[in-house]
């Protein structure tokens, strides 16, 4: 379980989040939406730490992440996965080097265990026969697998995706906000979201916060949400003319 | 202001690579890997320009040493004094930071704004120790080399250009090379190789490692990690003759 406090953060005095508060349960897909520029990747980014809030804490089944010393944060982060909104496959490396990159540096396995343990994620994720293949010879779906492979291969307790189906085809987005889901699921680990996709919305969340310059402005399901009453949200779930179609 | 600000983070940049190690073994490789990279790709160009150096230095020389009073031996140990002293660790310094300061510094930029060095901290790893120390290690271990063979190759171009363009002969130019030999500015031209080395490693790293926007930033924190490391190289050419040449 993830809780965040009252997190706050501005960029050059002007604020992006302005106290958000929540909690991410685990075993749970939760998502972050809301419109660009609302401060969902800024808000992930705290979570993880990559930006430090100028205020609030965030809380990794109960242990203070924010406030740890640099050697504590350091072993939280050892069980987060992180898929990337380009992937962020180091492009030097091919698809099972950079599936393997966290076991080479994090744990002393052997070099039997460590390919056992790439195959069964890359297998996982729909990816065999490209453990050779460097990163630009695969298509933005197989990075965002091989991202998410590269994410669950140290058994992580936390994954986060940032914008996991922006630049896919719609198809390709169902498969990966399904493979997300069902990682989620069953490894029993806590997934965080940010999205600003309705398909992922309404597919995948379970729990769901609405953000909107800078504030939580709503906190429900996904069942939930076409009844929020909340003007804003209304107007990001209904933006587009076949969702407009189906509320009247 | 800005710069004593820069000056700063660029000091913490270099104490943060020391927090939270990975193993020897992880660096063992990464640093050989930098030193193909650093160094054994860098023998070529080195070798062209510190073969033209040493020809073209003992040519200008001939042509400036007119008096008859003046022996021609002198001719190679002036080339020797300015390869050993100048020459070698400091212009192939220049040019070693064109070629190997402007890669590291697009490197590691297009690594930041790829998201690739986030990856690396959000998986717990000392994204700035990982990265870079390898790299710094490798040209240290490198660059003096890289020295040694500048200057080896400089005085073989010198000796080429002056027999055979006839301006002095095989052993006038072996005596010259030998007349009054201080050993003491080997060791100096080896000291400034490695300041040279540290100083374009880490200035290098620094402006790729805090790149910030897209593929133009990279471009300019190229050119800036060029540019500063070419001043910090004579800035620190002063220094230390200055200091140890007084």
């Amino acid at each position: 379980m993830i809780e965040i406090d009252n997190i706050k953060k501005a960029f050059d005095g002007k604020t992006v989040l302005n106290g958000i508060s929540a909690t991410f349960e685990k075993g749970q897909t939760n998502l972050i939406i809301g419109t660009s520029g609302t401060g969902k990747s800024v808000l992930l980014k705290c979570i993880v730490d990559l930006i430090h809030p100028d205020e609030g804490s965030v809380f990794y089944d109960g242990r203070d992440f924010t406030h740890a010393t640099k050697d504590q944060k350091i072993d939280i982060r050892r069980e987060i996965g992180m898929l990337f909104q380009g992937g962020a496959l180091f492009d030097s490396k091919t698809v099972e080097q950079n599936v393997q990159f966290p076991l080479d540096v994090l744990t002393k396995m052997t070099q039997e265990e460590k390919e056992e343990r790439v195959n069964f994620c890359l297998n996982r994720v729909g990816l065999d026969n490209t453990n050779t293949k460097m990163p630009s010879e695969i298509s933005g779906g197989m990075k965002k697998r091989v991202g998410i492979a590269r994410a669950i291969v140290n058994n992580s307790n936390y994954l986060f995706c940032d914008e996991p189906n922006s630049g896919l085809d719609p198809i390709t987005s169902i498969m990966i906000d399904d493979l997300i889901s069902e990682i989620t699921h069953e490894y029993n680990i806590t997934t965080v979201v940010v999205t600003h996709d309705m398909n992922s919305v309404m597919g995948m969340g379970e729990k769901i916060i609405y953000l909107n310059e800078g504030l939580k402005l709503w906190e429900g399901k996904s069942d939930e949400i076409v009844n929020s009453g909340v003007k804003a949200l209304d107007e990001f779930v209904f933006a587009n003319k076949v969702m407009q179609q189906l509320k009247r | 202001m800005a710069m004593i600000k820069n000056l700063g983070k660029y000091f913490i940049f270099i104490g943060s690579m020391f927090v939270k190690m990975e193993r020897f073994k992880t660096y063992f490789r990464l640093t050989i890997d930098e030193c193909m990279g650093v160094g054994i790709n860098s023998i070529a160009l080195v070798a062209i320009v510190s073969t033209f150096m040493g020809a073209v230095t003992t040519i200008q020389t001939a042509f400036n040493l007119v008096s008859p009073l003046i022996p021609r031996f002198v001719i190679s140990q002036v080339v020797r004094e300015m390869t050993v002293l100048e020459l070698a660790p400091t212009i192939i310094a220049v040019v070693f930071a064109g070629k190997v300061g402007s890669s590291i510094a697009s490197g590691l930029g297009t690594m930041r704004i790829s998201e690739q060095i986030d990856a690396l901290e959000v998986m717990g790893i000392n994204s700035a120790s990982y990265l870079v120390l390898p790299k710094i290690i490798a040209t240290l271990l490198m660059y003096p080399l890289l020295v040694i063979l500048a200057g080896l190759l400089s005085l073989i171009g010198g000796y080429f250009a002056g027999v055979f363009s006839g301006v002095i002969s095989p052993y006038e130019y072996n005596y010259g090379l030998q007349f009054e030999f201080n050993p003491f500015v080997v060791k100096f031209a080896l000291i400034k190789s490695i300041v040279f080395a540290f100083l374009v490693s880490t200035i290098s790293s620094f402006k790729g490692y805090y790149t910030k926007g897209g593929a133009l930033e990279v471009g300019i924190a190229s050119t800036k990690a060029v540019t500063e490391s070419v001043i910090a190289i004579l800035l620190a050419d002063y220094l230390l003759a200055f200091l140890l040449l007084k």
